[in-house]
């Protein structure tokens, strides 16, 4: 028993030590306290909520969500906009629809169900349109770098001067944390850029954050559901594990071997 | 009873864990049975709207609802006085034509065949509704079954009138 | 075998018995004579039986919602973690469920090197065994290509070109691997096809691994012959059933912890950036489980030698019984071969650690020496180890050196019943 314990765990260090070793070659990751780590974790509904109007008004110039649709925005575990507010939030853009009885597309103001609309039509306008540069659609963006959210969250704040040794070229940016530190796209945050409604104080830091928090969460949407059923799971699974490791005692009883 | 208590000491071990082991087992099953329900950007499209401004007396158009045909038949005055002159006695499964319809003018319904889920042909049919090709069902211009295998009237969605010219339908 | 006289009770039964034995085989299973000192290591067998059945069911599911087509296959994975009903939970289990899969088979394997459980009358069992275990990396290996990330289409191409290594006939195969001039749609729908037929064939594999497990019965960790039935014996359910599904129930702990809590530390980032064939990811590693070949692979500098040195290091397992000469199987009594055998264990993780580093500087080194070691561990030391060492003196039974246990383990257990009732009233 010991041993297979102490096996298990010899494992579970071998993992991510070699996850860590790998995703440590670079500097480290500023930290702050995300409320979505942990056993427990949950999304700020507020970080959430300003997060998406960071979103909007600031990286969706450039950086599509194609698997997010507006109904998302109202589904538990997500920003929990009210279902009257993501249909406003929907109505204020235009999708296009299709062909209607006379063969021809139109517009019409996106519903929840539509997907959240791209602000190129396609891979080669977003390039065009950035210098050559594709910025990288975002839905799944916080689990497609190593480091995840405290990744994004350092880059969004990790622009600074060059060192004298690094020339950058128009249109290239020095950032910290981006790897080989170059980076074509220019800081996107700065002090009071977005006004919340909530009052809360648009910093530079606070912004980061909050659209950090949004960015896991569209990359992760069940993460909540995911903690609070995994939490049930193995306290049922430790449960089990006790009445049968006592109804094998009551079994192995009738033959003197030790189990 | 007093002499049966240490079997049932260790019986109730036994049932326990089994009773838990098929708690699990349930609990477990479900996800995979659940998986298979319309998912959640099935249910988003739920709703569907209608511009029917262009639909003359007499005519009708066809529009997909979640997957299915719905009927949108503009009736004349003729076919409307038709559908409620029947007698329910006459019918195989009594609806009124008033219950049927929100606008006299307008019949929305689904447009599959409550038999075995074909798609009728409009104004054909010994009643000059529809008729469905795959088993001889006769509906009238109310969509009521009046002949054939067909158990029940073809069935009403739930729709709105949003305007005079959309209908929401879902 | 004991059973073959075995007649059902009822005559519904004996009738249907008589037609299709599955009553007498359900008997044999039951009642199969099972050494009682067995360890927990021996729980593995259990543990992956449970693997392949939760990653058969949860694919199953899978492919209910998949789409295999290069256009539409990352977003059918992306459909499948938002929008279907449970649909993130089912493929964070069979995504971690491969690779609790290959941690259960490692244990196994590394089990049977132990305990010499490979050895005469087992060595079809083990090489059924290593079948099983090609396939589960073919089976691996195509499945991570399906969600059509970067490292699936990168993965796919490292791998595949690995057979233009062969020499004249190379670039022929790996076109015909890809149904084109790269990896594309028709090597994405074929290995769609190949990925959902694998698990069947291990399924079918696994009936014959047990069936010739079933013929000398399990080795045990004393590594000798024992009488069956005797008291050396328990039969298979209710003893080891249990014990099974104890451990299953530890195993299954580690598994949630994985799918809920860290879901996806054991893949790579890379994967959630769709495939783009113009731009290769910065660091390609293959999944945990296949590092140590990895390393082997890009130890040898020669590319048609490293292929080589890769598929003969797993290849080299079949003729494992014939390269151990030793007479005592398990490791309890091989003093020297235990220390070996752990410095196995370690080279293995050393291949595996330096599999997931760059090859280059000291990684490189260190994967030369390791590779080395690896074959010379059998090729070289097991053979001379059976000339060579002086094993302790083995027990001639079980329980010879438990007496105590010995004398109360002739006892029926109907005696052993009565005596139980007796304490627990006292």
């Amino acid at each position: 028993m010991k041993k297979l314990i102490s096996l298990v765990i010899l494992f579970i260090s071998i993992f991510s030590f070699q996850n860590h070793s790998i995703s440590a070659e670079k500097i480290k990751f500023l930290e702050t306290d995300w409320t979505f780590k942990g056993l427990f974790g949950k999304y700020d509904r507020g970080a959430l909520q300003r997060g998406y109007q960071v979103y909007t008004e600031v990286c969706s110039a450039c950086h599509s969500m194609q698997y997010l649709s507006y109904r998302n925005l109202a589904e538990p575990g997500g920003p929990e906009f009210t279902e009257q507010e993501a249909k406003f939030i929907a109505a204020s853009f235009e999708v296009q629809d299709g062909p209607n009885s006379e063969g021809e597309m139109f517009t019409r103001p996106a519903k929840l169900s539509d997907k959240f609309v791209m602000p190129y039509d396609n891979v080669e306008a977003a390039k065009a349109a950035n210098g050559g540069a594709y910025p990288p659609d975002m839905s799944v963006l916080a689990k497609a770098r190593k480091g995840g959210a405290d990744y994004i969250y350092s880059l969004l704040l990790g622009y600074d001067d060059p060192p004298a040794n690094i020339k950058l070229d128009d249109g290239v940016y020095y950032n910290k944390y981006m790897y080989g530190n170059k980076i074509k796209m220019s800081a996107p945050l700065s002090d009071g850029l977005v006004e919340y409604s909530d009052g809360t104080q648009a910093t530079e830091e606070q912004m980061a954050k909050d659209v950090t928090t949004f960015l896991m969460w569209s990359a992760e949407p069940h993460l909540e559901t995911r903690h609070k059923t995994g939490f049930r799971v193995i306290v049922y699974l430790i449960i089990l594990s006790i009445l049968v490791y006592l109804t094998m005692k009551k079994i192995w009883s009738r033959v003197e071997t030790k189990v | 009873m007093s002499d049966k208590k240490p079997k049932n000491r260790r019986d109730f071990i036994f049932t326990a864990t089994a009773a838990a082991g098929a708690v699990g087992v349930g609990a477990a099953v479900w996800p995979l049975v659940d998986q298979m329900n319309p998912d959640a950007s099935v249910k988003a499209l739920a709703s569907t709207e209608v511009d029917i401004s262009s639909v003359k007396p007499g005519q009708s158009i066809t529009v997909v609802w979640r997957g299915k045909p719905v009927f949108i038949k503009r009736r004349t005055q003729e076919e409307i006085d038709k559908a409620r002159s029947v007698s329910l006695e006459e019918l195989k499964h009594p609806e009124k034509d008033e219950d049927r319809v929100k606008n006299p003018e307008w019949l929305v319904m689904l447009g599959i065949c409550t038999h075995l889920g074909c798609v009728p042909l409009s104004d054909k049919g010994e009643y000059d509704g529809w008729f469905c090709p795959c088993h001889g069902s006769h509906y009238d211009t109310s969509g009521r079954i009046r002949k054939g295998p067909a158990p029940i009237n073809m069935e009403i969605p739930e729709y709105v009138f949003l305007n005079d010219n959309t209908i929401k339908i879902g | 075998m004991s059973d073959s006289h075995y007649t059902p009770k009822s005559k519904v039964g004996k009738w249907f018995n008589d037609r299709l034995p599955l009553l007498t085989l359900a008997n044999h299973l039951t009642d199969y004579p099972t050494p009682k000192n067995l360890n927990y290591w021996w729980t593995f067998g259990g543990i992956l039986t449970f693997c392949l059945i939760t990653q058969i069911v949860t694919g199953l599911v899978l492919a209910m919602h998949y789409v295999a087509d290069t256009k539409l296959a990352f977003a059918s994975v992306e459909h499948i973690m938002r929008d279907v009903n449970y649909g993130w939970l089912i493929r964070y289990v069979h995504a971690n469920g491969a690779s609790m899969f290959f941690l259960a088979v490692y244990i196994h394997i590394f089990r049977s090197l132990f305990y010499g459980s490979y050895k005469s009358p087992r060595e079809i069992i083990w090489i059924i065994g290593i079948i099983i275990y090609l396939l589960m990396m073919a089976a691996a290996f195509m499945g991570y290509v399906l969600p059509w990330g970067q490292m699936s289409y990168w993965g796919a191409t490292v791998i595949t070109n690995l057979f233009s290594a062969i020499p004249f006939i190379g670039e022929g195969i790996t076109t015909w691997l890809w149904g084109g001039f790269s990896v594309d749609n028709p090597t994405l729908t074929r290995f769609y096809a190949l990925h959902y037929l694998i698990p069947f064939l291990i399924l079918g594999l696994v009936v014959l691994h047990i069936w010739a497990l079933h013929v000398p019965g399990n080795n045990n960790p004393v590594g000798i012959e024992i009488k069956k039935p005797s008291n050396d014996t328990v039969p298979f359910h209710p003893y080891i059933v249990i014990k099974d599904a104890f451990a299953l129930l530890l195993f299954m702990i580690v598994f949630a912890f994985f799918v809920f809590y860290t879901p996806n530390i054991l893949g790579h980032a890379d994967n959630y950036i769709e495939a783009n064939p113009l731009v290769t990811p910065a660091h390609i590693v293959p999944e945990w489980y296949l590092l140590p070949f990895y390393a082997i692979l890009r130890s040898v500098p020669d590319k048609l030698m490293g292929v080589i040195a890769m598929f003969s290091a797993i290849l080299i397992l079949v003729a494992l019984p014939w390269l151990d000469t030793s007479k005592v199987r398990s490791a309890v009594f091989r003093p020297l071969y235990k220390q070996f055998y752990w410095i196995l264990v370690l080279d293995v993780l050393v291949l595996g650690y330096v599999g997931a580093m760059p090859a280059e500087g000291l990684y490189l080194l260190v994967a030369r020496i390791a590779t080395a070691y690896y074959f010379i561990h059998f090729l070289i030391i097991l053979p001379f180890l059976g000339f060579i060492e002086k094993t302790n003196p083995v027990p001639l039974s079980i329980t010879e050196p438990v007496v105590a246990g010995a004398a109360m383990a002739t006892r029926s257990d109907g005696e052993n019943k009565i005596e139980n009732n007796l304490k627990s009233l006292g």
